[in-house]
């Protein structure tokens, strides 16, 4: 999230696409009602299902699942064509003035460079003039036609409402209103807010569904505004934190990345993160990037981590490809060439797609360690459950070790939510028979392998050996002491480089936050976006103040916001060029002649002069980006691209199929199904009544939505003879499963490019273990193909089929 | 009276004395109560449909809060579940996919069921068991399993079709409104849970106030028939609902237009009453007055003879 | 002469008095079975019934054990009737004299019975009892078990068992209303009881009020030495 669940309040038009916050976000969704309860706010909802977002929305569009792009790409050109802009904005705080390179192009759905066999472009031409200053050259009166307002002004033109009919489903009328809803929100008056979660990211596109929204919101100028903003509503309680402190495979804690192979040594690797302004007097603010790499390696290896060698650039992994996400590894796992598997907190079983692959791929491990609460799918993955999972235990040799943990209320610590608030929580509960805290299990893990290393050496054990472990208790390191690491402390006593006589920080003591941080090893920080959670102000995750200066919604007191407790991020865009507030009734930030002053933590320098320094400090431009330049693998601006499986051929590039720069695997692409085998457009969802697939081991949740079921319009279940409450097999190229029909009005047929389209509706919250009874997840239907920049599973949008059945037989 | 903490408001952190107790009853089952010594501000639960996303965390708390066991059922192609009101299910969403034939537009409409807490308890007057259904003068009907015999009359005189009778204890069971809770300080659970503020809880009138600045919001947004639902037939309830078509209650779950205690109750627990006792009444004293009046019909000495007479003469 | 009014066991001793053997012991015990249990659902209905009587749900041991007997009582009640009823049917078959037996009916309460025809086995007010508990029976089981919570009010809906609930309340009013005219008839026509306690009458008593029961007694030479 830009802003947080509380500001949503200060909205006047929210639009959930691409997820369904009253369902899957029942408590945040509160912020939504407030809004409409004390603003008059207004709420659309776009969906292929009538949600129950919808139920409480003012204005409903249908869309097919996968067409958001066209459909929002619309919504531009539709705002274009009616100068619904709020121009001031749009001229101050992005790039749409600045001058492409002449080399650039699009035509057929491709940009330039494209390279069919390598699925990749060469994006060496998706880039600005650069004039001889060195900074990228611009046309503040928006005529040069290289622009990028000129460039994005063609490439959304064939987006007309009957286009976006015609891929979308959407009618007509309906989508005009949605567009001169959205529209309205271009006065610098009034904002929209875009709540969005997996309905948008679960797609082979996922990232560009967002960064259309993005788009139009910055063309509506609604980020760094108090209600407005691209509010991505995490699913997980802490997920946000996952990604924060990086937890993925091509990511160091606080948006730093893993070197890559070419990446030789310190200097190479700095040399491409120079990150130098693209305009005059600009922030560009990852110039700072080695005082946070610099200070997390002292975090991770201490003195061993010194200038002499780098430090200690060595230790960490060099990546060979682009990243490790799920889908690779399972795909090596498949392969052979991953044999073992630590599974700490996920149940991969139902979570990866296409079940029958990630059954084969965890049957041919050696080992499979799952670390969990509760006793998942994964961890029995080779017990046979009849059809629920009918697997031939005896041929199955991967050995299971199950290390029982705690659960989020049996441990303290920290959880960070979509608005990005470190959020302290207590333990309510102890341990249940003999389930360890999380780190325990990790501590033990360290400390035995260390101790092997230490015995035994191996090819390279120092950054085994010498990683940082300085706990009071080495066995198991308390959730304080790492959130104290995370928060950063001073390594050698910090003088103020202006003034070498001036103490800044005593060695040893927790650095206030990152902007103390510096490259020459004297700091150290876990990861610098969260540093200032837990310094010598103490704990301030565990903060409770409810008191709200200026009924902001900003609540300043309570908890701890990254980056620096802030609350609303590109805040400084919420005030124009004279540093005055856009809205003066919902004032974040003004500037006073010298300084920044207001409600939130101002996110720039506190002195940088409006008219001078851009908004937007973390891009080398200062400004926000229509054009992303070759920041994204899949083109500059968004491009309408079908779902790997879709009910259509891609109407404005009919020979592209799915997104033209996704990975896709040998053998999975064989499994990609048409429309003429596989007819009906199925997506999946969570219901508000479970999470994930925990709660169904719980005895409430279980009660409250028992069984597994699929939901089909009225029109579909006539024309297969399906009844309300039915059994019914719905399967793809690659699973089947069984399930209860739902018939429902909430779905109705859409007609796109002309050929009626059913929709069906998969939820995914039963599998074969827990309280719930028995059922399937969409996993076993859908394809093995992620997002072509971050990897997202492509979840929401595939084909099955379906037809009337019996109940499953149960062993 | 301590200040009503509504669900929005934090509860009292320190212990609280009840706030009532029996010496706060207007009406007990089959018994009479002295009038109590002080009027209770009246109190009522506001459930805004318009603003309700039937997530069931209602559902979940109440299943908490009164530690019931539901049992877990399946899916017969609807997302109401457990599929109707049970012993251990006080309260449950109904859910209605409605075609608005005005707007040619879906609506989802969504109904959290439950206790109404009537002014005038059809419930409470059809128990037989003295005690067993109670209610105290801020509006809340509870029943009292102790006293309670498991007869299923209060199903028989509830217009909503509200009590549930447990097959384990053979007593009869609804929401309470939390009247455990409200005693001290707190609102019901289900209102606490709530993510939406859908349910509310106040007095009576702080609930009528906010439900007018609702149905205000909802007439500004089209909805023309926007209205607070307090039937007084049956003299009002604690349990209100704002309705978005506040003209056409049926459609959201079978809703009564223009509930009221049937007049079969009535006339069960009413006329029959009096015309039964006067009929047995009657009868007995007829007897006893045609006993004085006219004596015993005795056999006489005639009568053996005759008798003696005639089996002599005919063997 | 209607042969249907002697029932089995009916027989006369000859003697000073005469005995006429009237109900035997089977029957006698399947009359107090059933009367118990009428009593029995009496007091316990009437408890249910009206607030001021719930004090006699102690007879059976409170609120919950009178609910929960109750209506067993109504089934082992309608059995037992049951035996009664097929028992007796047929010498409860109206007949002409009934109608002339009615008309005359006051004479009786005036204390007139000469004035009376002859009946047989039974006159028409005992009739009018046996046939109206076999329809409040009827109507009392019928009723009570769609209103039994604990098996069948899901049998019907909560209309439907506010109606049944009605008329097993009313019915059980009638019943109760015949009853007490029965046991007024029994103990005001005396030396009546002693048929249902000692299984037999004095020829006295048959000849005063059931004389054509005794003259078939007589003529088809029921006559034991």
């Amino acid at each position: 999230m830009t802003n947080s669940w509380t500001d949503i309040r200060n909205t006047d038009l929210v639009i959930i696409m691409g997820g369904n916050a009253a369902e899957a976000h029942p408590c945040g969704f509160k912020w939504v009602t407030e809004a409409k309860a004390t603003r008059g706010a207004k709420l659309i909802v776009v969906d292929p299902r009538f949600t129950r977002s919808a139920s409480v929305s003012d204005f409903y569009a249908p869309i097919r699942q996968g067409t958001d792009i066209a459909f929002l790409l619309g919504v531009i050109n539709y705002c274009m064509l009616n100068n619904k802009v709020q121009w001031e904005y749009l001229k101050a705080f992005t790039n749409a003035a600045y001058l492409v390179n002449e080399g650039f192009t699009y035509q057929d759905g491709l940009f330039t460079g494209y390279d069919p066999n390598k699925r990749d472009y060469d994006r060496s031409t998706w880039e600005y003039q650069i004039g001889l200053d060195g900074f990228a050259m611009v046309d503040e009166t928006l005529q040069n036609p290289r622009c990028v307002w000129n460039l994005l002004k063609a490439h959304v033109a064939a987006y007309t409402p009957e286009m976006v009919e015609r891929i979308c489903g959407t009618p007509k009328d309906k989508f005009l209103k949605v567009a001169e809803m959205i529209s309205e929100c271009s006065t610098p008056t009034k904002t929209m807010t875009s709540m969005y979660a997996l309905g948008w990211t679960q797609h082979s596109k996922g990232s560009q569904n967002i960064r259309t929204m993005a788009m139009l919101q910055l063309i509506l100028g609604n980020i760094g505004v108090r209600g407005g903003g691209m509010n991505a509503l995490r699913g997980h309680s802490n997920i946000q934190g996952l990604t924060d402190v990086g937890l993925m495979s091509n990511l160091l804690p606080g948006y730093l990345n893993i070197p890559v192979e070419k990446e030789k040594d310190f200097g190479t690797y700095m040399a491409s993160r120079a990150f130098k302004p693209l305009r005059p007097n600009q922030t560009s603010y990852w110039q700072n990037y080695k005082k946070f790499f610099v200070s997390f390696q002292k975090a991770m290896w201490g003195d061993a981590a010194n200038a002499e060698n780098e430090f200690a650039y060595h230790y960490l992994p060099k990546l060979d490809v682009p990243q490790y996400d799920v889908l690779r590894v399972f795909e090596m796992m498949h392969d052979g060439a991953i044999n073992g598997y630590f599974c700490q907190g996920f149940n991969a079983l139902l979570a990866f797609p296409n079940r029958k692959k990630v059954t084969e791929s965890l049957s041919k491990l050696k080992w499979l360690v799952v670390m969990d609460p509760l006793d998942t799918e994964t961890s029995r993955f080779w017990e046979n459950h009849g059809q629920y999972n009918d697997v031939d235990t005896a041929s199955i040799q991967t050995e299971v070790i199950q290390l029982p943990t705690t659960c989020f209320a049996e441990e303290d610590g920290s959880l960070t939510n979509s608005g990005r608030w470190l959020q302290w929580h207590w333990a309510g509960g102890t341990p249940p028979g003999e389930a360890r805290h999380d780190n325990w299990i990790m501590g033990q893990l360290y400390r035995r392998l260390r101790a092997l290393y230490e015995k035994e050496g191996g090819a390279y054990p120092d950054p085994i050996l010498k990683l940082t472990w300085n706990y009071q208790n080495p066995d198991e390191p308390t959730p304080e002491e790492l959130a104290k690491e995370i928060n950063g402390y001073a390594v050698e006593t910090l003088h103020d480089p202006a003034d070498p006589t001036k103490v800044v920080l005593e060695k040893g003591k927790q650095v206030v936050n990152f902007s103390v941080l510096r490259d020459d090893g004297s700091t150290a920080c876990g990861c610098w976006i969260y540093s200032g959670c837990f310094n010598e102000a103490g704990n301030n995750m565990a903060r409770r103040d409810n008191a709200d200066p200026g009924d902001t919604g900003a609540y300043p007191g309570w908890t701890f916001a990254w980056p620096l407790n802030r609350r609303i991020l590109y805040n400084r865009a919420s005030a124009d060029l004279q540093g005055k507030p856009w809205d003066p009734s919902r004032k974040l930030l003004e500037w006073d002649g010298e300084k920044w002053t207001g409600y939130d933590v101002p996110d720039i320098a506190p002195t940088a002069k409006p008219d001078v320094v851009g908004p937007f400090i973390m891009n080398q431009e200062g400004t926000a980006r229509l054009f992303v330049r070759g920041l994204m693998r899949d083109g500059p601006f968004p491009v309408h691209y079908e779902p790997f499986e879709a009910p259509i051929e891609n109407v404005m590039a009919p020979k592209i199929r799915g997104n033209p720069v996704a990975r896709v695997f040998k053998d999975d692409l064989a499994q990609f199904a048409t429309s003429e085998e596989f007819p009906y457009a199925a997506t999946s969802y969570r219901l508000t009544e479970h999470f994930h697939y925990w709660t169904k081991h719980n005895w409430v949740n279980s009660v409250l939505q028992p069984e597994f079921f699929v939901e089909l319009s009225e029109q579909l279940a006539a024309e297969k003879g399906i009844a309300d409450g039915s059994w019914v097999r719905v399967w793809s190229k690659r699973g089947s499963v069984k399930a209860k029909a739902m018939v429902t009005k909430r779905i109705k047929p859409l007609v796109c490019n002309g050929k009626t389209v059913h929709v069906i509706g998969i939820p995914l919250h039963w599998g074969f273990m827990g309280r719930a009874l028995k059922g399937w997840g969409p996993n076993s239907l859908t394809p093995f193909v992620g997002d072509a920049n971050i990897e997202t599973p492509e979840y929401k949008a595939f084909l099955v089929n379906i037809e009337p059945t019996t109940a499953p037989v149960t062993s | 009276m301590a200040p009503i903490h509504t669900a929005q408001t934090n509860p009292p952190v320190q212990s609280v004395p009840p706030q009532f107790s029996e010496k706060d009853l207007i009406r007990r089952s089959a018994s009479t109560v002295p009038p109590p010594a002080q009027q209770l501000e009246e109190v009522a639960k506001l459930i805004d449909v318009s603003k309700c996303i039937g997530c069931k965390a209602c559902q979940a708390a109440c299943i908490e809060w009164n530690d019931t066991h539901p049992v877990i059922e399946t899916n017969v192609g609807s997302y109401v579940n457990p599929h109707d009101l049970t012993p251990d299910m006080f309260t449950l969403m109904r859910f209605t996919e409605w075609d608005n034939p005005k707007t040619g537009n879906l609506e989802w409409l969504i109904r959290k069921d439950g206790c109404m807490h009537c002014a005038d308890p059809g419930c409470l007057k059809a128990c037989p068991a003295p005690g067993a259904i109670v209610q105290y003068s801020n509006g809340i009907v509870d029943f009292v399993h102790e006293n309670c015999i498991g007869c299923g009359y209060c199903v028989k005189g509830c217009p909503f079709n509200i009590p549930r009778i447990s097959k384990v204890d053979h007593t009869a069971y609804k929401c309470t409104l939390c009247s455990d809770r409200v005693a001290v300080g707190q609102g019901p659970a289900c209102a606490k849970a709530c993510p939406t503020h859908a349910i509310s809880f106040g007095t009576k009138d702080d609930m009528n106030k906010l439900a007018e600045s609702r149905i205000t919001d909802l007439k500004s947004r089209g909805y023309d028939n926007a209205g607070l639902y307090d039937p007084p037939g049956v003299g009002g309830t604690h349990v209100m609902y704002v309705l978005h078509h506040a003209d056409q209650p049926e459609i959201y779950s079978n809703l009564p237009r223009d509930p009221k205690i049937s007049p079969v109750v009535q006339a069960w627990k009413g006329l029959a009453k009096y015309v039964g006792f006067a009929a047995i009444g009657i009868a007995a004293a007829a007897g006893l007055l045609h006993s004085t009046l006219v004596g015993p019909n005795r056999v006489t000495r005639e009568d053996e003879d005759n008798a003696e007479r005639l089996v002599r003469d005919e063997t | 002469m209607e042969p249907e009014d002697v029932e089995p066991g009916d027989a006369i001793h000859p003697g000073r008095p005469v005995v006429v053997d009237r109900y035997r012991g089977a029957a006698r015990i399947n009359h107090w079975v059933t009367a118990t249990c009428l009593i029995l659902l009496a007091i316990s209905g009437l408890s249910l019934f009206h607030p001021s009587l719930f004090f006699l749900t102690a007879l059976f041991g409170g609120g919950q054990v009178t609910r929960a007997i109750h209506p067993w009582i109504g089934v082992v009640l309608f059995f037992s009737f049951a035996g009664l009823f097929f028992r007796f049917w047929r010498a409860n078959l109206p007949t002409r004299t009934d109608a002339v037996w009615l008309s005359q009916a006051s004479d009786l309460l005036a204390g007139h019975e000469e004035r009376m025809p002859e009946v047989g086995k039974y006159n028409a007010g005992q009739k009018f009892i046996f046939w109206s508990m076999t329809v409040l029976i009827l109507i009392l089981i019928a009723s009570g078990l769609l209103i039994w919570e604990q098996y069948f009010t899901w049998v019907t809906t909560i209309p439907q068992n506010r109606v049944l609930v009605l008329t097993h309340s009313l019915a059980a009013v009638v019943i109760i209303c015949v009853w007490i005219i029965h046991v007024y008839a029994a103990f005001w026509v005396r030396g009546t009881l002693r048929a249902m306690v000692k299984g037999n009458v004095t020829g006295g008593w048959a000849w005063r009020h059931h004389r054509r029961w005794l003259r078939e007694l007589v003529s088809v030479r029921k006559v034991s030495p």
